[in-house]
């Protein structure tokens, strides 16, 4: 699960794959002609729309490829830098960048591109970003109450508008399409060019099916957890999903077992009533976690038994449906859950004299766990719980 | 106009895309450009003015961010990139060539002065939106942050207010 970052690739490779990914980064934009001013400017004059269909083109592809990653759990979002909203120091940041584009004729990407072809206004532009930051840098007072006014967290779009992200990406991917089509119209205008063959050539038609698979699959790839944690209110669907479920005779004896290193409890219920009793082999976890890169690892541990707690056995349910619906190997249930487990167990009472042998064992051993198990949890007590952090990238552009 | 010379647009999109794609998979963050220009001012202010980069507040809260020397720093090693592969594809495409790059009805010294104050802008401009057009605009759109994308749309709404007063350098 991504990022790879710090956990598989460590901090120094990291500088290296900057080199590499700046490289990639740099020869594209200059193919992409983004090492002339003239041409990016004509955006706004309407004589050359390059700049729109690179960048419009990466940025709905870059966002329904985030989609399907996160689709298919191979992203942790949780661990992706999303922009924090300062909502004025956005809008109006944005807006003085466009007057700097519009005069300084590139923004600093591309001005980075173009100095290293030879462009001697690129290298100028640069000069004068460096003088820029150095003056908001020693203006800072000046500029601190702007730049940090009306803080809203860090929101995804289509969380702010309210619809689903689903929705967002279509439209998103539809807008730019739109925008396509319009640019080429416009530049034939203000360039004064005849009105264009429309003829289905290869190229035209690639860019037709690309599109519209670009617009489905912004459809398709929809958010799993939000679709999967809806999935599970529904009762009756959850009931009737096939579980393994593990006795409470088992799962006493593999608790009190030493040699068994195979089973880990995995233990939804809330952080403070684990605190009370925590359970041997157990780790404090949440619904929140099966969807985090971190936390989920433990699940995935190679020749792992993992049986999911909680006090009732509905709950431990849906946890087992969404954990097997993301691909969880291995995961069992606790019959009757806690509830059920203490009743049988910790407090076990003998409610008849034993009818048979099978059930003299049964009260011989459940009389034994009653009293291993209540020492095994005072024992644990004081074991550190399994804390999950967050190693999220901050540093922006 | 040729065109032809260039990589055709929608390709230089997909590939961009799936770059910046490769990038948030693998390193967890976007690409970015300004926050190179930022790193090299803060180093510059810390090793020339040592005393004043350690009082303002600033450098401060720049130092508080980022752990180590402002130059090490995984946009810094990305522009380094930048520069390298863009001079390699020029090489490539036979673009190298020193020039002041200007709209018709401009001198050079005009075309440096406009640039040198359109970075003025850039820098501090992005500095307030916290990004550029790449560290924004785009990758904020990428991870439909909307910080990102109200910045990337303000710096569109600014460009196509203001380019009317300035059509002169350009066409």
């Amino acid at each position: 699960m991504g990022p790879l970052v710090p956990n598989l690739i460590s901090e120094n490779l990291n500088y290296i794959l900057a080199l590499f990914i700046g490289i990639a980064f740099g020869a594209i934009l200059e193919q992409a002609g983004f090492s002339s001013s003239r041409r990016l400017v004509g955006l706004f004059y309407g004589y050359d729309f390059t700049v729109l269909r690179v960048f419009f083109t990466a940025g709905i592809v870059a966002m329904v490829g985030v989609m399907t990653l996160d689709h298919f759990g191979l992203l942790d979002m949780n661990l992706v830098y999303i922009n924090p909203t300062f909502l004025w120091s956005a809008i109006i940041g944005g807006l003085v960048m466009g007057l700097g584009f519009v005069i300084g004729g590139y923004c600093p990407g591309t001005s980075f591109c173009a100095a290293a072809i030879g462009k001697l206004d690129a290298l100028a532009l640069i000069g004068g970003a460096l003088v820029g930051v150095l003056l908001f840098a020693e203006g800072y007072p000046l500029f601190e109450g702007l730049y940090k006014a009306a803080y809203l967290g860090s929101p995804r779009m289509y969380q702010t508008l309210g619809i689903s992200q689903n929705l967002f990406a279509f439209v998103m991917v539809i807008l730019a399409l739109t925008a396509f089509a319009v640019a080429s119209v416009v530049e034939r205008k203000v360039n004064r060019l005849p009105a264009g063959a429309r003829a289905w050539t290869p190229a035209r038609v690639a860019l037709v099916v690309g599109g519209l698979v670009l617009a489905l699959s912004a459809f398709s790839f929809t958010d799993r957890k939000a679709e999967l944690l809806s999935l599970v209110q529904d009762d009756k669907m959850v009931r009737s999903y096939p579980v393994e479920v593990m006795s409470v005779d088992e799962f006493a004896f593999r608790l009190m077992d030493e040699e068994d290193d195979k089973i880990q409890v995995i233990d939804f219920r809330a952080e403070t009533e684990i605190a009370r009793e925590r359970l041997p082999k157990s780790y404090a976890f949440t619904v929140e976690n099966l969807f985090e890169q971190e936390p989920s690892r433990l699940l995935r541990l190679r020749g792992k038994l993992n049986v999911f707690v909680a006090n009732d056995e509905l709950t431990e349910r849906r946890m087992a449906v969404i954990a097997q619906e993301l691909g969880f190997p291995r995961v069992q249930i606790l019959d009757g859950g806690l509830q059920n487990f203490r009743r049988q167990i910790l407090n076990f009472q003998p409610v008849r004299p034993p009818q048979d042998m099978y059930e003299q064992f049964t009260y011989r051993f459940r009389t034994k766990a009653r009293r291993v198990i209540p020492e095994l949890i005072r024992q644990n007590k004081q074991a550190v719980p399994v804390k999950q952090e967050k190693k999220r990238i901050l540093d922006g552009c | 106009m040729k065109q032809s010379q260039y990589m055709n647009p929608y390709l230089a999109g997909v590939l961009l895309g799936l770059l910046l794609l490769a990038t948030i998979y693998v390193t967890g963050r976007g690409l970015g450009a300004s926050g190179a220009i930022k790193s090299v001012t803060v180093a510059g202010v810390e090793s020339i003015a040592v005393e004043h980069a350690r009082s303002a507040k600033f450098y401060q809260e720049y130092s508080r961010e980022h752990a180590g020397a402002p130059l090490k720093n995984w946009l810094v090693f990305e522009i380094i990139g930048v520069l390298i592969g863009a001079f390699l594809s020029g090489l490539v495409a036979g673009r190298l060539k020193v020039v002041t790059e200007r709209g018709a009805r401009v001198t050079s010294r005009t075309r440096l002065v406009s640039a040198f104050i359109g970075g003025i802008l850039w820098g501090i401009g992005s500095q307030l939106g916290r990004g550029c057009t790449s560290g924004a605009a785009l990758s904020g759109m990428a991870v439909m942050a909307t910080g990102g994308i109200l910045t990337m749309l303000a710096i569109f709404a600014g460009a196509y207010a203001f380019a009317y007063f300035f059509r002169r350098l350009w066409i």
